[in-house]
């Protein structure tokens, strides 16, 4: 039988439900050797959960899994290795504190009691040249950048020789240059027969990629298709179900006084190590400034020198004016500065208090919500359900408790309460972070909407288009310092990516 | 033998309980499970090592009992907090109340109708320290060699427990899911059962320690004969920076305050007793200052990333 009627690998009629979701409902799929196929769909689409069920970490309610035409029973991650199946997560699985030796080591089979470890490190070299993934075998991997990490990823699978490797959202912490180098990998990954399954929820990366294209909404298969056949806008109408909005309507701009200065500030990171070195910075009312950067470059600590959460070592702070240097959190509060942060999930809600709380949670001090140090609970659902009305928060009552909600309500929920509390400043660290596009436009519209009311917004994104659409300036990260801050409008994204990737605009040219 | 040799035999005697307590709470723990019996499961593993030896009058049986007791309450542990995914605390908390006040009672109804039924003061074979002709003479080095068998497993379990954690692979697999579970449960290692066993092979340990106690080192049952070593492990966990071969230092730190105090007592120095007594649980309090204001300057935290918190695959 010809080699491409019988597919690598072929799911059939696979369903998973988790408590009050159906994650997948009778989705098919079918892979062949020395093929590149797309997985495109929103979050929750179910595209990571049916991946996880092919590279063993889920269990299907229902359904069967075939591998080069046998039927597979796959119960774990072990099985789905030795059936040469591979998976790069989101979340890299790596150990932290171990070497990119170590973690090459930890998932091999072939290895017995007391590796060979020289003989590991030879091959490993071997494939690091072969494939152009350049990596220190001795470093440890919280040494290494988010890139670096990907590569020791994929060389893993590589060195277990995976014939099947899942991609789930390779690119989503990359730098255009380094997304391109990935996608050359990629492609000489296919040249040797091995196949990948790629799931993205950005359009490009479908044409750039991918042989086929898969499109999944609300665990459903919807579409499926030959990507020369197809075009990026039918696949985003395919993907939410309706014409989305590419474009954000927005006033010129009218820039006022300074609102937010940041004068010559240093800050170091949780490890001790300097994260902003030098950074000067001026936000005026009625602006949104844009900080663009791969993920890691210091955007947190910036994030948490201007509410307070983080001491700047050196340089000024001034807020409105004011001298706000190394001020605790609730005096930044005060001075009328709301923090959209980027961990809404630990840092933005308290999951296990209800919608209700978690949005009275900045006023409660306070009139109206407050009588000395009693709470008015019927002031505060009174207060909740207009902001469940407001911004349209899905939840079964004000007194769900949060981590009940999904990302994008959650989310909404955060923004309801800072927005409520926003009166000079706006900053907001990856807010569209992991939503669908739904929530993404609310969240977009709303940023816009404070800076059409006069107040200055500081807007942390790695989504490239998002931040030419909603800024009004953008300022560039690089490990630590501004590399350039220029008008959004009529930027260019080449550039963009080569200041993230740390080379100024001049050397290119 | 001279006064150095003389304190550094006593030293090493005193370190041998504590060190291979060390050693099993650092096997449990570079699993993820913190294990706070580990002062009861010692209480349980003395008591039950001494009435074993008292009625069958062998060593072996005695040092087999003890570990099946020590893997029994271990079990216990492990069951609650990774099967049951109680708090790690609490569970450990509880073994150690229990182990403690288990011991005690069972200390006053084992013992022979003749003594009333309790166990105290009473005399049974011992672990005798080894004194090879030619050897034991040698200053300082007779110290190393003037010990028991226990103590002599223990220098080999030092190496050991280090090449096994560092160098082999079940000792990575043991780290990973430690640090990360979700990651180790991604390439395969079953998190489940690698907790299990090394909390089960930890209580072995820390019993074989609080056998030790009650066989050799001050041979007999008394009540609370451990004097809160449990808890001093705890700590020697800690200042070891969760690595076996560091253990020893800590283990001869803490054996060292015990005979130099002992040393000083006898010698009828005039500093009270009761101080004397006080000072290896101040040791302790000092290392742990030490070591957290350490810790805070090289910006290195040694403990297991994923320690103290339940695992489960499917969670959101």
């Amino acid at each position: 039988m010809d080699e491409r009627t019988i597919p690598k690998v072929e799911m059939r009629g696979i369903s998973k439900s988790f408590p009050g979701v159906l994650a997948n409902d009778c989705v098919d799929l079918v892979l062949y050797r020395g093929e590149v196929l797309a997985l495109l769909g929103e979050n929750g689409a179910g595209k990571s959960t049916l991946m996880n069920i092919l590279c063993g970490l889920y269990r299907p309610d229902a359904g069967e899994i075939y591998i080069d035409g046998r039927l597979a029973a796959i119960q774990s991650p072990r099985d789905a290795q030795k059936l040469g199946i591979g998976m790069v997560h989101q979340n890299f699985k790596l150990v932290d504190s171990m070497t990119v030796l170590e973690n090459i080591i930890l998932g091999l089979d072939t290895e017995s009691f007391v590796p060979d470890w020289n003989k590991v490190r030879a091959r490993l070299m071997d494939l690091s040249a072969r494939y152009h993934l350049k990596v220190d075998p001795d470093a440890s991997i919280w040494q290494l950048s988010v890139g670096e990490q990907q590569r020791v990823e994929i060389l893993k699978l590589l060195y277990r020789n995976a014939e099947i490797l899942i991609l789930d959202e390779p690119t989503a912490v990359l730098t255009p240059q380094e997304s391109r180098e990935l996608s050359r990998v990629v492609h000489a990954m296919r040249a040797e027969g091995k196949s990948a399954i790629f799931i993205t929820h950005k359009m490009e990366e479908v044409t750039e990629f991918s042989d086929r294209v898969m499109v999944l909404r609300k665990g459903k298969v919807v579409a499926e298709t030959s990507t020369r056949n197809t075009s990026p806008r039918e696949l985003a109408t395919l993907m939410v179900g309706r014409e989305i909005l590419f474009q954000i309507e927005k006033q010129p701009r009218q820039p006022g006084e300074v609102v937010l200065e940041l004068d010559h500030v240093s800050a170091l990171n949780d490890r001790g190590l300097p994260a902003l070195k030098d950074v000067c910075l001026s936000l005026h009312a009625g602006e949104v400034l844009g900080i663009a950067g791969v993920a890691g470059n210091g955007q947190r600590e910036l994030a948490e020198v201007v509410t307070g959460l983080r001491k700047a070592t050196s340089g000024t702070l001034r807020i409105a004016g004011k001298d706000m240097t190394n001020a605790s959190p609730l005096q930044i509060i005060r001075q009328g500065v709301a923090h959209i942060p980027q961990d809404r999930a630990s840092v933005g809600a308290v999951g296990d208090l209800s919608v209700a709380s978690n949005l009275a949670m900045k006023q409660y001090r306070s009139k109206p919500l407050a009588a000395g140090i009693f709470l008015l609970p019927r002031r505060i659902m009174d207060m909740a359900r207009r902001l469940i009305d407001a911004f349209r928060i899905a939840t079964p009552s004000p007194q769900t408790q949060v981590k009940f909600l999904s990302g994008g309500n959650i989310q909404k929920t955060i923004l309801a309460r800072e927005i409520g509390a926003v009166k000079t400043v706006m900053v907001a660290v990856y807010p569209s972070r992991g939503l669908d596009v739904g929530a993404t436009e609310t969240v977009r519209r709303q940023l816009v909407a404070q800076r059409d009311n006069g107040l200055g917004v500081l807007f942390f994104s790695e989504d490239l288009e998002e931040l030419l659409q909603v800024s009004d300036r953008i300022a560039v990260l690089f490990e630590g310092r501004i590399m350039d801050v220029f008008p959004a409008e009529g930027a260019d994204m080449e550039h963009i990516g080569m200041l993230m990737a740390g080379m100024s605009g001049k050397e290119s040219a | 033998m001279d006064l150095l040799t003389s304190i550094l035999t006593i030293t090493i005697r005193a370190g041998t309980s504590l060190t291979l307590a060390t050693i099993g709470e650092i096997l449990t723990e570079r699993s993820g499970i913190l294990n706070l019996g580990v002062e009861g499961i010692m209480l349980l593993g003395a008591l039950s090592a001494f009435a074993t030896v008292f009625y069958s009058h062998s060593i072996l049986l005695a040092l087999l009992v003890a570990m099946a007791v020590g893997a029994l309450m271990a079990l216990l542990h492990a069951f609650l907090t990774t099967t049951m995914r109680a708090n790690q605390v609490v569970s450990g908390l509880s073994i150690t109340l229990f182990g403690t006040g288990f011991a005690s009672f069972l200390g006053q109804r084992l013992g022979p109708a003749t003594n009333n039924f309790r166990l105290v003061g009473l005399r049974a074979e011992r672990i005798t320290p080894l004194a090879p002709a030619g050897l034991k003479d040698i200053p300082i080095l007779g110290a190393l060699v003037q010990q028991d068998l226990l103590t002599y497993l223990t220098y080999l379990l030092i190496p050991l427990a280090w090449f096994f954690l560092y160098k082999t692979r079940p000792g990575l697999w043991l780290r990973s899911v430690g640090e990360d579970p979700q990651t180790a449960d991604a390439m395969g290692i079953d998190v489940v059962r690698t907790r299990y066993r090394y909390t089960v092979l930890g209580g072995i340990l820390i019993a074989l320690g609080g056998a030790h106690l009650s066989l050799s080192y001050t041979p007999g049952w008394s009540e609370n004969i451990t004097g809160g070593r449990g808890w001093i492990v705890i700590a020697l966990v800690i200042f070891s920076m969760w690595n076996p071969a560091r253990a020893i230092w800590g283990a001869l730190l803490f054996g060292g305050i015990n005979a130099v105090q002992f040393r000083l007592q006898a010698s009828g120095t005039n500093i009270p007793a009761n101080f004397l007594n006080m000072m290896p649980y101040i040791g302790t309090i000092l290392v742990l200052v030490v070591m957290t204001w350490w810790e805070a300057l090289s910006k290195r935290v040694g403990a297991p990333a994923a320690l103290g918190t339940s695992y489960m695959r499917e969670d959101k």
